[in-house]
């Protein structure tokens, strides 16, 4: 697998990363703009992963990030979710438009 | 070409383009389901690394927990099959600048980066090296990150609680609307 | 004897009261309070008392000579390795016998007010402020450094403020309380200065070291202080005479005296409290306590002593032509206080030179008992007639037996017929002043006569003159008023034989005085015919004076008016400092200084308006300016910042 350059992984991870760039700017629904964060997340694993198997195969340290992301994604996702939910509550609606209480 | 590099920019494609249509689709449940495609091509990716422990809590977390959660919440929010409104053309215009700048920029650098691969040595990556260095208190052991992740896991189950849940006076007044023994009395009365 | 293990009780347990009543006294305390207060001024006259033989009869003495004693005393705040602010209790002939004054005169006064202010409503807070008051003194007396007299002095200055004001509803009290406070704080400003003038020569605050520093010859501090020179006077006489315009402002001495008439708006007893025993001998007690340092220097005694016999005389002279009885007792203590100051002014330091100040503190001593019965009969007076006027009394003498015989005694005496107290003390007096200045030798003799005058005006207005026009329903008045005119009477007729000169003297050791039976005979023949005079114009009612008042015209009339000091002070304040420095003080004020913080903030608007609109409240918005900001940071480090 090493005839795969390193930054052809990295134009992958790069390119997600930016699509989810795209997606959190252009959706007004929480929970697509939400997805576009875990696009963004994922992005970040791969390019751990990719430093970690091709520029220190002896260490482990990018493998225990990725993981500690996946477990801190999951803690956002679910709290991101509980607001949503109770946003839809008070508002009936998830557009982040509608959330303007805290402008000026 | 080898298969290796054929089967890599197969599942970088993969990746990409069901990414884009997660980001584009105007049906909140279609782009729910194309984000699982991304997220189960990215499995894929690790696959192809040769790390099946990370692929496999990828797979786990992120197609068996969080893409579920996010469609309950599609299904507790909103109807699915709408379509969403589209977005503004000039907030599409500007949110493709930034993107399409922040890759340019960010990729040039990367490109013209000198990276020097260690060929001599290759990744031992099973999970008993994994667990023991997770656990271990030594220099290069995880145990601390491990403790407080544990914690934040904690606390973020108790927050989803708090804050998910009806507060006391919204208790109170959909109690006070929806009496089960009122209803119950209603209803023999109609079917009287 | 160990005075350490009871002296501190002398001014920590009028504290106690004072917190005590202070915090509690109108909820819980409302009855008990006057009997709270006067029980510990009685505990503290005892202390006192017994303080007091035993320095004088036991141990005060080593050699023939009264030393000073300091008890107690521990550093309050160190500012440097040699100076620093101490409290402490410093004991010596003139603070022993002025605990003996403050207490037992304050313990007088206590107890006339259990009667006289019987009913009021705020009787608590009235006790409350007289044992602050009495602890103020007590600590100003007994301090060991001229700091700590200083913050005393101040704490005599707040609650007098507080005391004359004491009936806040009055615009009057309100208004005479506030002059008084403001008058006193005035003249502290110099005493302030007074003292860093001194402190910073001598490098102490410690009036013993200070002293000792200061009049020994050759030493570096002396030849520092007297050396340096400010509009061509040497700074010794500057602090002196600093120090002095603060004494003089508490001691009510000409310019600084018109505070003290108004005072009269407080309760009677806080006046008697005030001008026997309390604040107004505190600045002869302050110049008394510096005396050595004065007695050194030539300028700043005679400051003292021409400002002690012009106060003397312009109270004196205004005091014949009051008609309100509490003001003429007023203008007479402001004399009399003129008359110690003089004393003190052409006093010696040591041996017979020293004569002058033995008799100031003999008149300070004396004069405390008379004037306090003078204040309190006024007092049980005005409780009867409920008016201030002379017209409106008259005829009391059989009305108001005991008070008549108490007044008289106190008349006699100020006005210095033998054997009554006022006598000897005013003697003492002359004899120093005719010893060593002539001039105010003869101010002081008129003054003696002007005073017999007066106070026998007042007498025969009050208890003689015409029929009683008020009718007396509850007698007298309660025991509690007459048991402290009785003790002062008592102490009136007897105080004057107190051996006063061979226990209190310039540098402590015994006087030896003789009364010059033929000197004595100019000032008692005056007195006696100054009092025969007045006894013609006012025992019965007649229309002399009014003709002798109209023949003298214009000096009577600005007698009346007080010299128009008062007047000249408005002028000055009003129309000289407020319309040259208020006036364009007020102007920079509200235009440079609001102008630019007015500035500042509608700078601070302008902006903020302008950029208000980057806080849409928009979630996504704000996501784009973060990420442009992360690219351009990005950009400016990577590119720009190489």
């Amino acid at each position: 697998m090493n005839d795969v350059p390193l930054t052809h992984i990295l134009f992958v991870s790069t390119a997600l990363f930016f699509i989810g760039v795209y997606g959190l700017f252009t959706r007004r629904n929480m929970i697509t703009m939400l997805m576009s964060i875990e696009l963004m997340l994922n992005s970040v694993n791969i390019n751990f992963v990719a430093f970690n198997k091709y520029l220190y195969p002896g260490q482990l340290n990018g493998i225990f990030f990725t993981i500690f992301i996946i477990t801190i994604a999951a803690a956002e996702a679910a709290v991101a979710i509980a607001i949503i939910i109770n946003f839809y509550r008070s508002h009936s609606s998830i557009d982040v438009e509608d959330a303007g209480e805290m402008k000026w | 070409m080898t298969a290796s590099q054929v089967i890599f920019y197969i599942i970088s494609a993969f990746i990409l383009g069901t990414g884009l249509l997660a980001v584009t689709s105007r049906k909140i449940f279609r782009s729910a389901i194309w984000l699982l495609f991304s997220l189960i091509g990215i499995a894929g990716l690790f696959f192809w690394m040769q790390l099946d422990f990370i692929a496999a809590v990828q797979i786990i977390v992120y197609v068996g927990g969080i893409v579920v959660l996010i469609i309950f919440s599609i299904f507790l929010t909103q109807q699915a099959g709408n379509e969403m409104a589209k977005p503004v053309r000039s907030k599409v215009f500007f949110a493709s600048l930034i993107a399409l700048l922040g890759f340019i920029l960010t990729y040039t650098l990367m490109y013209k980066y000198n990276f020097l691969p260690v060929v001599n040595q290759t990744l031992n990556v099973n999970v008993s090296n994994i667990g023991i260095q997770l656990l271990s208190t030594t220099e290069h052991g995880y145990i601390l990150p491990f403790e407080v992740a544990s914690i934040l896991l904690l606390a973020a189950m108790i927050g989803c609680i708090v804050i998910a849940m009806k507060s006391p006076a919204t208790i109170g007044k959909a109690g006070r609307e929806n009496k089960p023994i009122h209803i119950k009395e209603e209803a023999a009365e109609n079917y009287k | 004897m160990n005075y350490a293990s009871y002296i501190a009780w002398i001014p920590l347990l009028p504290l106690a009261s004072f917190v005590l009543l202070g915090l509690f006294g109108r909820k819980y305390l409302k009855r008990s309070s006057g009997f709270i207060g006067t029980i510990v001024l009685f505990t503290i006259t005892v202390l006192s008392l017994v303080t007091a033989y035993n320095y004088f009869f036991v141990d005060g003495k080593v050699n023939g000579i009264y030393q000073s004693i300091i008890p107690l005393q521990f550093t309050w705040l160190q500012f440097s390795e040699n100076v620093s602010i101490d409290m402490g209790i410093i004991l010596d002939p003139i603070s022993v016998m002025m605990l003996v004054i403050v207490s037992f005169i304050s313990l007088m006064v206590h107890i006339f007010s259990l009667g006289y202010m019987k009913g009021e409503e705020r009787f608590s807070t009235y006790y409350a402020f007289l044992s602050l008051f009495t602890f103020s003194m007590l600590g100003l007396v007994v301090s060991t450094n001229i700091f700590q007299i200083y913050i005393f002095w101040e704490l005599v200055g707040i609650s007098s403020y507080l005391l004359i004001g004491f009936y806040y509803d009055r615009p009057s009290a309100v208004a005479a309380s506030k002059k008084a406070f403001i008058v006193t704080r005035f003249a502290d400003l110099g005493f302030l200065i007074g003292i860093l003038i001194l402190a910073f020569h001598a490098e102490t605050l410690d009036f013993h070291t200070l002293i000792t520093r200061l009049t020994t010859a050759q030493s570096s501090q002396l030849i520092s202080i007297t050396t340096s020179s400010f509009l061509g006077v040497s700074m010794l006489t500057w602090g002196l005479t600093l120090v002095f315009i603060g004494g003089a402002g508490k001691s009510a001495m000409f310019p600084l005296h018109i505070w003290l008439p108004d005072a009269m708006e407080g309760p009677t007893p806080v006046s008697a409290l005030i001008h026997a025993a309390t604040m107004v001998v505190a600045g002869v007690y302050l110049v008394a306590r510096l005396f050595p340092l004065y007695s050194f220097d030539v300028v700043a005694l005679n400051i003292v002593a021409y400002t002690g016999a012009l106060s003397a005389l312009l109270a004196a002279v205004i005091a014949c032509t009051q008609t309100d009885i509490k003001r003429v007792l007023a203008y007479s203590t402001m004399s009399q206080i003129g008359y110690m100051m003089f004393a003190l002014g052409v006093s010696g330091h040591g041996g017979e030179q020293g004569l002058g100040y033995m008799a100031s503190m003999f008149h300070l001593f004396t004069h405390a008992f008379f004037k306090s019965l003078l204040f309190l009969c006024a007092g049980a007076v005005i409780h009867v007639v409920h008016s201030n006027e002379m017209k409106d009394m008259g005829g009391l003498r059989k009305r108001m037996p005991l008070t008549h015989i108490a007044f008289l005694i106190a008349c006699l005496a100020i006005a210095g017929i033998p054997p009554f107290a006022g006598f000897f003390s005013k003697e003492e007096i002359l004899f120093a002043a005719y010893n060593s200045n002539k001039l105010i030798y003869i101010v002081g003799v008129f003054t003696s006569m002007l005073t017999a005058f007066y106070m026998f005006r007042l007498y025969f207005s009050i208890f003689h003159n015409k029929e009683p026009q008020v009718q007396i329903h509850h007698g007298e008045g309660t025991l509690s008023m007459k048991l402290p005119l009785l003790v002062l009477a008592a102490c009136t007729v007897f105080a004057g034989f107190v051996p006063l000169s061979s226990l209190v003297t310039a540098d402590g050791v015994p006087l030896e005085t003789h009364l010059d039976i033929a000197f004595s005979v100019v000032p008692v023949a005056l007195s006696v015919a100054a009092i025969l005079f007045a006894a013609k114009l006012y025992r019965k009612q007649n229309d002399l004076p009014d003709k002798i008042s109209t023949s003298l015209g214009g000096i009577y009339h600005s007698a009346y008016k007080k010299f128009y000091v008062d007047e000249i002070y408005i002028f000055i304040t009003k129309k000289i400092i407020f319309n040259l420095i208020g006036k364009p003080a007020a102007w920079i004020d509200k235009n440079i200084v609001d102008g630019f913080m007015n500035l500042l903030a509608a700078i601070t608007a302008k902006i903020s308006s302008l950029i208000k609109g980057l806080q849409s409240g928009k979630v996504q918005h704000y996501a784009l300016y973060f990420f442009a900001g992360i690219a351009g940071l990005a950009v400016l480090f990577i590119y720009l910042w190489k």
